[in-house]
C-alpha cells in the first residue's frame, strides 16, 4: 500500500496523495456564478424537504394517493432520467463494438453522464421508497422476487452502475496518477461494455415492462404489450439527443478543458449522431404506428387524450425526426440541436404520459405533483450537475489524458 | 455396419437413461399434493349492511372503528385505516350492499410484482404482506387491478394495509374474524372449490333471485373471494374491465426473453466487435 502511495505522490507534483486530494476538493473557479446563485438555494430547500419526508412520511411532501402511488419522482426522475442516460450504452456500443473511432472523444463524458444519472436517479428512488432500509433485501436474498420485473430492474441498476464505474475507472486512475491501476482497469473495459449493453437492453425495456400489469389503469393509446420494445428503441435516440444537448453545453462551458482537435471535431460528431437519431426515430415511429393500428383505437383519437396522443406522435416524434434528417442532409448543426431538444421534450412527454398523465386518466381526481416534489427533482438534477462539473474540472474527461498514458482510449491497440 | 451398431447402442443407452431419469423426476414432482386454496363466499343478497364485519376486522387488527355508514351515492374505499368496507348502491332491484376487500387472487399481480416476496400468496390461499421484507416501493399498488394494497403515506415507518384473510387465525384452525361475526350468513369460509359449488347451487335453486354470475370465478384468473349478487356487478361499482386471465401472465413474455437476451447478446456483441475490427485498423493506417 505504501508503495502505491509513493508512486501516487511522485506523480502528483511531489505532494502526498492526501494533500493532493484536499487540494482537489477546493473549488477551482469563481464561486458566485449565475448557475451557483440559482442552484444553491434550490438544493438547500430540497435538502430541507427531504428531511421532512423522512421525518413525517412521503405523504407530507408529495401529492401521491392510494390510486396513484408513483408520481413525479418515479415517472420523471427514474423512468425519464434513465432513458436520457441511454447515451452511455449507445456510444460505448458504437466505439467498442462497432469500432467507430470517430466517437472516441465523447466516450468518457457520455459514460460519466450515464454513471452520474444512474447514481442520482437510483438515489431519487430511495427518496420514494417508503421503507428504504429494506432496499438491500432483493440483493441479500431476504426474498428473491424473481417473478418481478422490478427485481430485474433493481439488479440491473446495481450491476450497470458497477459496469459503468469500471468503464470510467481508467479516468480516475489517470487523475490519481495510478499507472498500474489504470493498466489493470482499462483491460476490463470491453468486458464491462458488453455486460453493460446487455444490461441496458434489458432494463431500458424493463422500465416499460413495469407497467405491463397496469393494463386497466393506463390509457389504451399508450398501453400495449409492446411497451418494453418501444421503451428500448426510444432510449436510443433519447440518449443520443442528450449526448448532443449535453455536448453542446459542455463545449461552451468547459471550453478550456477541450483540446483543439476534439473541439473542431464536435460538430462532425453531432452531424453523424443526427443520422442515427433520425434512423432510430423512424423505427420507433413505425413501431408506434403498427401498435396503434393493431390496437384498433381509431375512435379514441377524437378525444382530448387522442389529440394529446397525436401531439406527441406528430409534434414530438415525426417533426424532430424530419428535422434530424433534413439537418443531416444540409449539415445544419443548429437545427440538429433544436431537433435534439424537441426529441428530449418528446421523451419526457412520452414517459410521463405512461407513468403519470395517462395513469388513471379516467379517475375522478388527478395527481398533480406538489411544488415540493418539483423542488426535490430540481435539487437532484442540480446536485448531479455540480458533481459532473467537479469531475470535469479535475479528471481527464474532456481534456487529453496525461502524457504517460500510451493508449489514449483503452483497448484500441 | 459396426459403427452403425455402436451408434444404435449408444442411442439406446441414452434413451434408456433419459427414460429412467425422466420417470424419477416425474415421481418427485407428483409427491407434492395439489394445493387447494381457502376462500370466502360473500352473498350480497343476505347482507344487511350492519358493518359487524368492519368492526370485527378493526378489532382484530387494532385499527380505528368505522367512522361512517354505508350510504347510497357515497363510495367508501378501503384505505390505510380500514381493510374492509361495506358499500350501498341503488340498483335495479333496490338498495343492495356489497363488500370491498382484497380478493386474494389465485395468481396475484401484487405478489408477482413484489421484488422481495413481501407480498406472498400462501399455500392456504390468503395473500399476506410481510413487514420485514417490504421496501415500500408500492409496485404492488401499481399492479393490483382491484387497487387493494394501501400505503401509510403519513408515517416515517409506513406499512402496506390490506386484508390478509386472517392468515394467523386460519393457521390456528379458526375462521376469519369477519366471517365469524356475520350473523346473517352472508359470509362463508371454506375450500374455494366447495364455495364455488355452494354458489352455483344457490343460483340454480333460486334463478330469479340471483344474477347468474359468480364474480371471482374467472376474474383475474380466479380469486379466492367469490361474490354472489342479485344484480349485474357493474351496478355494484365493480370493475368489469378486469381480464379473465391472470395479471402476472402479462409480464411473462418479457421475463421469458430475459435469459435468451442474456445469453445471445454478449455473443452477438463479441461477434460484431470481431467483424468490425478492420474498421479501426484501416483508420490507424490512415493516421
Amino acid at each position: 500500500m505504501s508503495n502505491t502511495d509513493i508512486t501516487l505522490a511522485r506523480d502528483n507534483y511531489g505532494s502526498s496523495i492526501w494533500s493532493f486530494l484536499i487540494k482537489e476538493f477546493k473549488p477551482k473557479n469563481k464561486f458566485f456564478t449565475p448557475f451557483n446563485i440559482i442552484s444553491i438555494p434550490i438544493m438547500l430547500l430540497g435538502l430541507g424537504i427531504i428531511v421532512i419526508r423522512f421525518w413525517k412520511g412521503i405523504g407530507s411532501v408529495t401529492n401521491l394517493t392510494q390510486e396513484v402511488p408513483w408520481g413525479l419522482w418515479i415517472g420523471f426522475d427514474v423512468v425519464t432520467g434513465v432513458a436520457f442516460a441511454g447515451g452511455a450504452y449507445v456510444i460505448t456500443f458504437m466505439v467498442y463494438i462497432l469500432n467507430m473511432r470517430n466517437f472516441r472523444s465523447i466516450v468518457r463524458v457520455t459514460v460519466l453522464n450515464g454513471f452520474l444519472a444512474y447514481i442520482f436517479y437510483a438515489g431519487a428512488l430511495l427518496l420514494d421508497l417508503g421503507r428504504p432500509w429494506n432496499v438491500i433485501n432483493p440483493i441479500i436474498g431476504n426474498g428473491f422476487g424473481t417473478s418481478s420485473v422490478l427485481f430485474l430492474v433493481a439488479w440491473h441498476f446495481l450491476l450497470y452502475i458497477l459496469a459503468m464505474l469500471i468503464e470510467f475507472s481508467p479516468v480516475v486512475a489517470e487523475w490519481l496518477g495510478a499507472r498500474r491501476a489504470r493498466f489493470i482497469l482499462s483491460g476490463m473495459t470491453v468486458g464491462a461494455v458488453i455486460f453493460g449493453i446487455t444490461l441496458s437492453t434489458l432494463h431500458q425495456s424493463g422500465l416499460g415492462a413495469l407497467y405491463l400489469m397496469a393494463k386497466d389503469k393506463i390509457h389504451p393509446l399508450w398501453y400495449s404489450e409492446f411497451i418494453p420494445i418501444l421503451f428500448f428503441v426510444s432510449s436510443i435516440f433519447a440518449g443520443l439527443s442528450m449526448v448532443i444537448f449535453e455536448g453542446s453545453i459542455s463545449n461552451k462551458v468547459f471550453f478550456r478543458q477541450i483540446d483543439k482537435k476534439n473541439h473542431t471535431q464536435h460538430n462532425t460528431i453531432i452531424h453523424s449522431l443526427s443520422k442515427i437519431c433520425a434512423g432510430a426515430m423512424f423505427a420507433y415511429l413505425f413501431l408506434q404506428v403498427l401498435v396503434f393500428v393493431h390496437g384498433k383505437h381509431w375512435d379514441l383519437l377524437n378525444s382530448p387524450m387522442g389529440f394529446w396522443y397525436l401531439t406527441e406522435m406528430i409534434g414530438f416524434v415525426l417533426v424532430p425526426m424530419v428535422l434530424f434528417f433534413l439537418s443531416y442532409r444540409n449539415t445544419n448543426i443548429l437545427m440538429i440541436k433544436v431537433a435534439a431538444i424537441i426529441t428530449m421534450l418528446g421523451i419526457i412527454i412520452n414517459r410521463l404520459n405512461i407513468s403519470v398523465i395517462g395513469f388513471k386518466w379516467d379517475a375522478a381526481s388527478h395527481y398533480v405533483p406538489s411544488w415540493m416534489e418539483i423542488v426535490v427533482t430540481l435539487a437532484v438534477i442540480f446536485t448531479e450537475i455540480w458533481i459532473f462539473r467537479w469531475i470535469i474540472n479535475r479528471m481527464p474527461v474532456l481534456r487529453a489524458s496525461p502524457s504517460w498514458v500510451k493508449d489514449k482510449i483503452p483497448d484500441q491497440q | 455396419m459396426g459403427t452403425n451398431r455402436r451408434n444404435f447402442l449408444k442411442l439406446l443407452g441414452t434413451a434408456g437413461f433419459t427414460m429412467a431419469v425422466g420417470k424419477s423426476f416425474g415421481a418427485l414432482a407428483k409427491k407434492k399434493s395439489p394445493v387447494e386454496f381457502y376462500g370466502i363466499l360473500y352473498d350480497s343478497t343476505l347482507c344487511i349492511g350492519c358493518q359487524a364485519c368492519e368492526y370485527a376486522c378493526a378489532e382484530e387488527y387494532g385499527l380505528q372503528e368505522p367512522q361512517d355508514e354505508p350510504q347510497i351515492g357515497v363510495v367508501r374505499k378501503t384505505d390505510e385505516t380500514r381493510r374492509l368496507v361495506i358499500n350501498s348502491y341503488d340498483t335495479s332491484k333496490g338498495e343492495q350492499y356489497i363488500r370491498v376487500a382484497c380478493n386474494h387472487c389465485n395468481q396475484p399481480a401484487c405478489a408477482s410484482a413484489c421484488l422481495t416476496k413481501a407480498m406472498l400468496k400462501t399455500e392456504e390461499g390468503p395473500v399476506i404482506w410481510r413487514e420485514d421484507k417490504c421496501m415500500g416501493c408500492r409496485y404492488c399498488m401499481i399492479s393490483c387491478p382491484f387497487d387493494i394494497p394501501k400505503f401509510e403515506y403519513h408515517s416515517a415507518n409506513p406499512k402496506i394495509q390490506k386484508c390478509r384473510m386472517c392468515y394467523e387465525r386460519i393457521q390456528d384452525g379458526k375462521i376469519p374474524a369477519c366471517v365469524e361475526t356475520c350473523s346473517e350468513g352472508a359470509l362463508i369460509f371454506g375450500k374455494r372449490s366447495e364455495l364455488l359449488e355452494i354458489a352455483k347451487q344457490r343460483i340454480y335453486a333460486e334463478p330469479e333471485k340471483y344474477n347468474h354470475e359468480i364474480y371471482g370465478e374467472t376474474e383475474a384468473g380466479g380469486t379466492s373471494v367469490l361474490y354472489l349478487a342479485s344484480v349485474p356487478f357493474h351496478e355494484l361499482g365493480f370493475n368489469t374491465k378486469i381480464q379473465k386471465t391472470s395479471y402476472p401472465e402479462l409480464t411473462k413474455g418479457f421475463l421469458y426473453s430475459v435469459p435468451a437476451i442474456f445469453v445471445l447478446w454478449p455473443a452477438l456483441l463479441l461477434g460484431l466487435r470481431q467483424a468490425t475490427k478492420d474498421n479501426h485498423i484501416k483508420e490507424i493506417e490512415n493516421e
